[in-house]
């Protein structure tokens, strides 16, 4: 991206505070009782296409680690990994996009929704089950089933909340266009 | 607000240590847990914890809340265990000794507890350390710590920027969803889970722009007060190492050392009592 | 005459993404010792201006410069950004943006530390740094246990810890309560003098920055410079008036009394001014034929709030007994400094908080009991419009976001395009009604905000800071635009720090202070009781001062007429066609 080394990387301290208090504080209830819906991954995909996979990794595992620790039951390395990895691939949409130029249509739309579904299979499906077997030594249907059932979920919340920001911010920049008035 | 993380300024020799020798000692110490599950060497790490945490002076009312999240999600994680794999304990360990049956699929084996019971061992293991980290670990020292042991200033520097604005963020999301829910924006159980996520979004997305706007800002004070201007920088929070820190690195590069060995002894990741 | 550090030559700038320049044919010298204010409406360059002088420009911000910028003899453009931050220091306008580190001392520390500097050198310098601008107390607060005014210090400490030429300020009035900006001011002056600095404020409220001496005043606008003078200079002329920024109150007062204003006077600061026995005396003559005769008519209660208390949780009292009545079609101002108890006051009356003790009646047309509303409920009788509109639209377009809450409140489509079209045209913005929000400036979005709580047709309205960051003009038009509201019928409650907007539009203001109701009077009033002006860190309006100055001994009723006056002749009914416009 085109963005001074500086802010990118107050981006990724934003981008991780936000992460942090949207994974913490921000719950929508899910039909199942008693578990919520996390949002921050809508939030993750954002900015990494923003600012490209290397912040999309950092917020990620920053914001990640410091839910991790702000809950202290241990930090769970696989996961934050997972996380990390889905900023990268949601990242890679970055230079395929043009948000900051104010563009996001019909194929923007659809490139950040293959990303992203790529980035949560690969590190839910993936990533997330197989640190978990290497690391913990779980067993390997259990984990895979979470990552199933938190990556499908992951996927929509994404597609939701993910594409409105990317729409919002590429219609919140200013174009030079011929708007009229109208009477 | 940095209550989030806990951080309990009372003067013990643990608040004494820097805050790089405790990221070293807590990397080592949960790699140290994670590489095995000897089950006497997790037994004693637990103990090792417990007593860390007498000597730092944190008692168990300070962290309560943070002990009810964990023990939720010990408990959670052990009932999908047992759920998804009741014979993981058999597989791992080669032997079978039933104790007695529920239904044809769920049959509770010697194996199985003893694998839940390392389960929660590493649990145990691993959670006082971290509690203690966070207890007392100054957040200000944090990011020079992080740059210490190697990690880019720059990148320990987003660390300290995140911790030093998740309290203004939260206060943004806090009065903005008050004020969009004044407008009739829910995200309560009454709506349907497509309309929440919409409404998130109609939260989400003022908080998020608006921050856009913020980090324009605040790379530019930064900028205009010599961010990036050298390859290093110094910390005004960083502390030098005494003989306190180098002893306890040693020691958690001995834990370290003494778990790698016993994968060796053991032949593998686990102890196994079964087979003797 | 000191050495020159900043020099401006045929200087002009264009931003990449623009399609007419911002700044043409700058020259302007800024010499070692200097004090210069620059001034002028929103637009009008000054911030580009002073981006030019840190080196934002060209290092940060893109564009193409002509002309030259020299920094100490060399061109900026030959520099960089961390080379020219050595000689320009500055001070941001939003020092929570400012204050990056956790505490008080790392934030002063933070230039130092990106220099390398080691110890014991480091916590020296932050030592004395923060005693220099009376910090040090505070060395290991957060930024959110500090004041408005406290961080603003810290920003100052951060720049002073290496030894700058130039203090660079860029509004450092902007966020801060009356008496703090005095106070900032006062601490402005006293850096100046104490290091010797030149010192460049960039700042549209001249009253205010005049508390204090300047050497000069440049004003400019449409990316010109238009006067580069001395203030009493520029204050006896109509340049200030005519380019949209507003002259010192008691100015106004004497051009209305018929006196004539020259630099001999010494406009430029009160305590200072020369007034002959006749200036006086056409003063006081003015007085005797304006003096107030205005009634204020008796209105009916629209919403009690009694004896309310709250505290929010593990937190002191936020509130203590406070009671408020708001009636209807009346224009109410709610001041005090940050953290007396305005906003959470006007939260616990939307029922974002609720209040532990106390009662709140809402008399209007409400079928049920007040304090069992949901706060969507209470909405649709009192609306709360937040300070920053970037904070509250979160839709694409106009006639969307001000829809939105309809559309939550399940009204038919027909009903919310008529609703939102007939809001729209009291806004103003009925031709920008298909338009992005994007394309709309600050005070537009301000106004789509406010349109979108008024097209649930509460009867109370409450604005946080209707104002800030406005300058005279936008001022002048969201103010004529809520008075316009007001005499629809709508009441409208406005939080404010604002002493102009107290004065000119209130018909009351209510002053809190640690939580608590200290004063609940006409603006005139409270603007000259100096117990409540002392306790809620207002300041004196200079209408008072000059009442004394004069030998008037009815300040408030000379504030009341001044007040008086204006509404029936003065430049409202100017302004208004402006706006119009």
């Amino acid at each position: 991206m085109k963005s001074s080394p500086v802010k990118t990387i107050v981006a990724v301290g934003i981008g991780a505070a936000l992460f942090f208090v949207l994974g913490r504080f921000v719950a929508i209830p899910s039909p199942v009782p008693n578990t919520n819906i996390s949002t921050q991954y809508g939030l993750l995909a954002f900015m990494a296409v923003m600012f490209g996979p290397v912040a999309g990794a950092l917020i990620g595992f920053i914001g990640h680690t410091l839910i991790d620790f702000s809950y202290g039951w241990g930090i769970w390395w696989s996961w934050v990994i997972a996380s990390a990895c889905f900023g990268v691939i949601a990242g890679l949409a970055a230079n395929r996009l043009r948000i900051e130029d104010g563009e996001f249509g019909t194929k923007g739309i659809i490139t950040f929704n293959v990303f992203q579904v790529i980035g949560h299979v690969i590190a839910w499906g993936v990533i997330a089950p197989v640190l978990d077997i290497l690391m913990y030594k779980e067993p390997a249907n259990k984990v895979f089933m979470q990552g199933l059932v938190g990556g499908a979920a992951n996927i929509v919340t994404t597609a939701i909340i993910g594409t409105l920001l990317c729409v919002a911010y590429a219609a919140s920049r200013p174009k030079k266009g011929s708007l009229s008035r109208e009477d | 607000m940095r209550n989030i993380f806990n951080y309990i300024d009372r003067p013990s020799p643990i608040h004494d240590l820097t805050g790089a020798t405790k990221l070293i000692c807590l990397l080592l110490w949960t790699f140290a847990a994670m590489l095995t599950y000897d089950t006497r060497f997790l037994a004693a790490l637990s103990v090792g914890g417990l007593l860390l945490f007498a000597v730092s002076k944190i008692r168990i009312r300070d962290v309560s809340f943070m002990l009810g999240f964990t023990v939720i999600f010990m408990v959670l994680n052990n009932v999908l265990v047992f759920l998804f794999s009741p014979l993981h304990g058999v597989t791992i360990y080669g032997t079978k000794h039933v104790l007695f049956t529920i239904s044809s699929r769920y049959v509770v084996t010697a194996e199985q507890l003893f694998y839940h019971l390392n389960l929660v061992l590493k649990y145990l293991s691993t959670i006082p350390i971290v509690l203690l980290f966070v207890c007392t670990t100054n957040p200000s020292e944090f990011a020079a710590s992080l740059n210490r042991i190697g990690v880019k200033y720059s990148i320990a520097y987003a660390v300290a920027l995140a911790l030093r604005y998740i309290p203004d963020v939260q206060r943004a999301y806090h009065e903005i969803s008050q004020a969009q829910q004044a407008r009739g924006i829910e995200m309560s159980r009454k709506q349907t889970l497509f309309k929440r996520l919409k409404s998130a979004g109609a939260i989400l997305i003022p908080l998020i722009i608006s921050s856009m706007d913020r980090i324009d800002t605040i790379s530019n004070a930064m900028e205009l007060r010599g961010f990036g201007k050298n390859k290093k920088r110094s910390w005004y929070m960083a502390r030098p190492f005494r003989a306190a820190d180098f002893a306890s690195m040693a020691a958690g590069a001995l834990l370290l050392v003494i778990s790698i060995g016993l994968n060796i002894v053991n032949g593998g990741r686990f102890y196994n009592p079964f087979i003797s | 005459m000191g050495e020159i550090l900043l020099e401006f030559s045929n200087f002009g700038f264009q931003y990449n993404a623009q399609a007419e320049p911002t700044l043409y044919d700058i020259n302007l010298t800024i010499r070692k010792g200097e004090k210069v204010l620059i001034a002028g409406p929103s637009g009008c360059g000054k911030s580009t201006l002073a981006a030019c002088m840190n080196g934002l420009i060209p290092f940060s911000l893109k564009g193409t410069m002509t002309g030259s910028c020299t920094a100490r003899g060399r061109e900026t453009r030959d520099m960089s950004i961390f080379e020219l931050s050595a000689i320009v220091g500055t001070v941001l306008q939003d020092s929570d943006a400012q204050f990056i580190g956790l505490t008080v001392a790392e934030d002063i520390a933070f230039a130092l530390e990106n220099n390398c500097i080691e110890e014991p050198d480091l916590h020296d310098r932050v030592k004395k740094a923060a005693a220099l601008v009376g910090i040090d107390g505070h060395l290991q607060h957060a930024p959110e246990d500090l004041s408005g005014g406290q961080k603003q210090r810290v920003s100052l400490a951060g720049v002073m810890v290496e030894q700058v030429d130039l203090l660079l300020f860029d509004e450092p009035l902007a966020n801060l309560d009356p008496a703090t900006g005095k106070q900032a001011v006062e601490l402005i002056a006293e850096m100046h003098e104490k290091t010797g600095a030149a010192v460049v404020i960039i700042e549209h409220r001249i009253e205010d920055v005049l508390h204090r001496d300047v050497d000069r005043i440049v004003l400019m606008n449409e990316g010109r410079i238009l006067a580069d003078m001395t203030p009493d200079e520029l204050l006896s002329g109509e340049l200030l008036i005519k380019n949209g920024i507003r002259e010192p109150l008691y100015l106004t007062a004497l051009k209305y009394a018929g006196v004539t204003v020259t630099p001999a006077m010494h406009p430029s600061s009160l305590p200072g001014l020369l007034l002959a026995e006749e200036e006086k005396e056409l003063v006081r003559k003015w007085f005797r034929e304006a003096h107030s005769k205005r009634q204020i008519e008796a209105r009916r209660d629209l919403l009690t709030a009694d004896h309310v208390s709250f505290a929010y949780p593990k937190g002191q009292k936020a509130l203590r007994d406070v009671s408020v009545h708001m009636k209807e079609g009346e224009m109410l101002a709610i001041v005090g400094r940050n953290g007396a108890g305005k906003s959470t006051f006007s939260k616990v009356i939307c029922g974002f908080e609720q209040p532990f003790e106390g009662d709140i009646r809402f008399f209007g047309e409400c079928a049920d009991d007040w304090m069992s509303l949901s706060i969507k409920e209470k909405a649709d009788h009192v609306g709360y419009v937040m300070q920053n509109p970037n904070e509250m639209i979160s839709q694409t377009m106009i006639f969307d976001e001000v829809a939105l809450g309809l559309r939550t409140r399940g009204v038919p489509e027909e009903e919310i395009r008529e609703r939102v079209e007939k809001t729209l045209d009291i806004c103003g913005l009925r031709p920008f009604r298909s338009w992005p929000v994007s394309a709309l400036s600050y005070g537009q979005k301000k106004r789509v905000t406010i349109a979108a709580i008024l097209v649930l047709r509460p009867e109370i309205i409450i604005l946080d800071e209707p104002t800030a960051g406005q300058d005279y003009r936008h001022y002048t038009e969201i103010m004529e635009f809520l008075k316009a509201l007001g005499e629809e019928g709508f009441t409208v409650v406005m939080i404010t720090h604002d002493m102009h907007l107290m004065l000119e539009y209130a018909d009351r203001s209510v002053v809190f202070s640690d939580g608590a109701v200290i004063a609940d009077d006409s603006s005139a009033g409270v603007l000259t009781n100096m117990d409540v002006i002392q306790k809620a860190s207002l300041k004196e309006t200079s209408l008072y001062t000059l009442a004394r100055l004069c030998g008037i001994p009815e300040e408030r009723a000379f504030v009341q007429s001044f007040i008086d006056y204006e509404h029936a002749h003065g430049k409202r009914g100017k302004a208004k066609e402006e706006v119009r416009t």
